[in-house]
Order: C-alpha cells, then structure tokens, then sequence
C-alpha cells in the first residue's frame, strides 16, 4: 500500500491522536496527517491540500461532520475522497443520513484498530 | 406522551438500566484506554472536581454525567494517548469530555428504543466542586467504580 496522507476532522484533540494511532495500528502507511476540529477547517485544510482519505466526527461545533461532508464534494481536491465518519452516534438514522450526504463508511465509538482496519483498507482504493 | 414514550420510560427503571451503564462504561475503558475498571462499594456519585457533561434530547431528555478528579482525568487522558505521564491539563478535560460522550453514546446503542428517538450534545467539561447542579431530574441511574484505585462516576438523570 503507497504512503497516503489523512486529514481528520474531530473537536476532540485527543481523539485526533487516537485515530491517527489506530490508522498507525492497522497498518497503514501515513505520509502526513492534517487535522482539524470542526468540518469548517476541514474545508479549509482541504482548500490547500490534496489528501486521500478523511476520517470524521459528526457532533462538531461550528459545522458538523454531515455538513462537512456534503460541503466538501464540491471542492475540487476533495470529490472522491473516502470519508469515514467515526462517531458515538450509532443509529441507523444517523448511518443512512452520514451515508446519503456522502460519506464512504462509518465506525461507531468505542472503537478498536481492527475495526479502523476493516472500514478504512476497503475504502482506499474507491477513489473516483 | 406517546407509545415510545412511555415504553422508555417503563424501560428505564434503575434495575434494567445500571447493568447496561455499568457495561458501557467497562467497554468504553477497555475498548479506548485498555484498562479494566474494578467495582466499587460506592453507590452513588462522589463530589468529584471534573465533571462532563453530555445532554440527551428526544422522547426523553437529560445528561450523562462522567465524574473523577483531576488525577484521574490526567491517568485517562494519560492512557488515551499513549504517554502515561505526558498528558496536559486542557487534554485531560478533553478526555473526559470524550469519555462521557463515548459511554453516553453506547448505553443509548444498548437501550432499544433509544438510540433511534434520541441525539446527544457535545460534552462540556466543568472543574471545580463549588458548585449546584440543578436539571429537574425525575429519576437517575449512577454508577462509581475504580481505575487503578480512584473512582469515577458516571451517571444519566432523566428530567421529569
């Protein structure tokens, strides 16, 4: 697997860090991690970078992760990236809403490596 | 109040929902910190000095609240990250911020009904021990138990 460069979108400083481990854990490669804390940053980090895959909370201040998500598909560095959302809302509402507005796939919280493995490889190469 | 309503509200006696907190609180533990939390002789919550907060809106309303003191919030921030001794003061408040939310996000997936009719807030995090929490709570469950000897808290109190 090529190195690859994640952006992740959390308001949580320490469970940015717990994500990039877990992305470490499972395997991946990870050329650079950008990040932010809520999906308005995102959009702008995504303004300036090229990345291949975006993890992403939903409850955020400012602008949430399903914004965030429907907003990003009309920036041009950032239409086919794979979103995961990782979130403690795990309903099948919330799945389905996630899904319809964009997002590739969903982790709910508590989460483990495995399962950041088992979502995220899969994604990697959908890129359209 | 409607069907669903109703049948939350027969759902959430104490008997029936303390085993799943106390449940959510373990996995979340040992899923995102990797520690295994020990019970306590303790019933209800401690006057603790920090203290998240997460909102629960829909068919029934109230807050999860996660408790410990400023020890223990650095041992759990501490943990999360990986540097045992390395976590600072905004991390842990942060921690415990996720903790909260975390355990409130898996009772709600382990209560049906819940998880569907319900959202949560953003946590918010106070620290301090002066101070009154006034939410009209009609009926609660709470739960202490031990990470590595210092208790913690969590509890959920449903408005009337």
């Amino acid at each position: 697997m090529n190195s690859i460069r994640a952006l992740i979108v959390d308001d949580s400083s320490v469970m940015r860090k717990i994500v990039e481990r877990s992305l470490r854990q499972a395997g991946l490669d990870l050329a650079e991690v950008l990040e932010a804390a809520n999906g308005a940053e995102g959009l702008a980090v995504l303004g300036e970078h090229v990345v291949d895959l975006i993890l992403c909370d939903i409850n955020m201040p400012v602008m949430d992760g399903i914004e965030f998500v429907r907003s990003l598909r009309s920036v041009p560095n950032a239409k086919g990236v794979p979103v995961v959302m990782i979130t403690t809302e795990g309903s099948e509402s919330h799945v389905v809403q996630a899904l319809s507005a964009g997002a590739t796939g969903y982790i709910r919280k508590p989460f483990t490596y495995e399962q950041v493995k088992e979502h995220v490889v899969p994604v990697l190469g959908v890129r359209a | 109040m409607t069907t669903a309503h109703k049948s939350l509200v027969e759902e959430s006696s104490r008997e029936r929902w303390l085993p799943l907190l106390e449940l959510a609180m373990r996995e979340v533990f040992e899923i995102m910190l990797g520690a295994k939390l020990e019970s306590s002789d303790a019933e209800r919550p401690l006057p603790l000095e920090c203290t998240a907060m997460v909102g629960l809106a829909g068919p029934l309303c109230g807050v999860f609240t996660f408790r410990c003191d400023a020890e223990a919030a650095a041992l759990i921030a501490g943990k999360m990250l990986g540097a045992p001794a390395g976590a600072s003061d905004e991390q842990a408040l942060d921690a415990i911020g996720e903790v909260c939310n975390m355990i409130a996000g898996n009772f709600k997936s382990k209560v049906s009904g819940l998880s569907e009719s319900c959202v949560l807030s953003a946590p918010t995090v106070v620290v301090g021990g002066d101070y009154r929490v006034h939410s009209l709570a009609g009926r609660s469950v709470a739960m202490v138990m031990l990470l590595e000897g210092s208790p913690v808290s969590a509890a959920l109190e449903l408005r009337r």
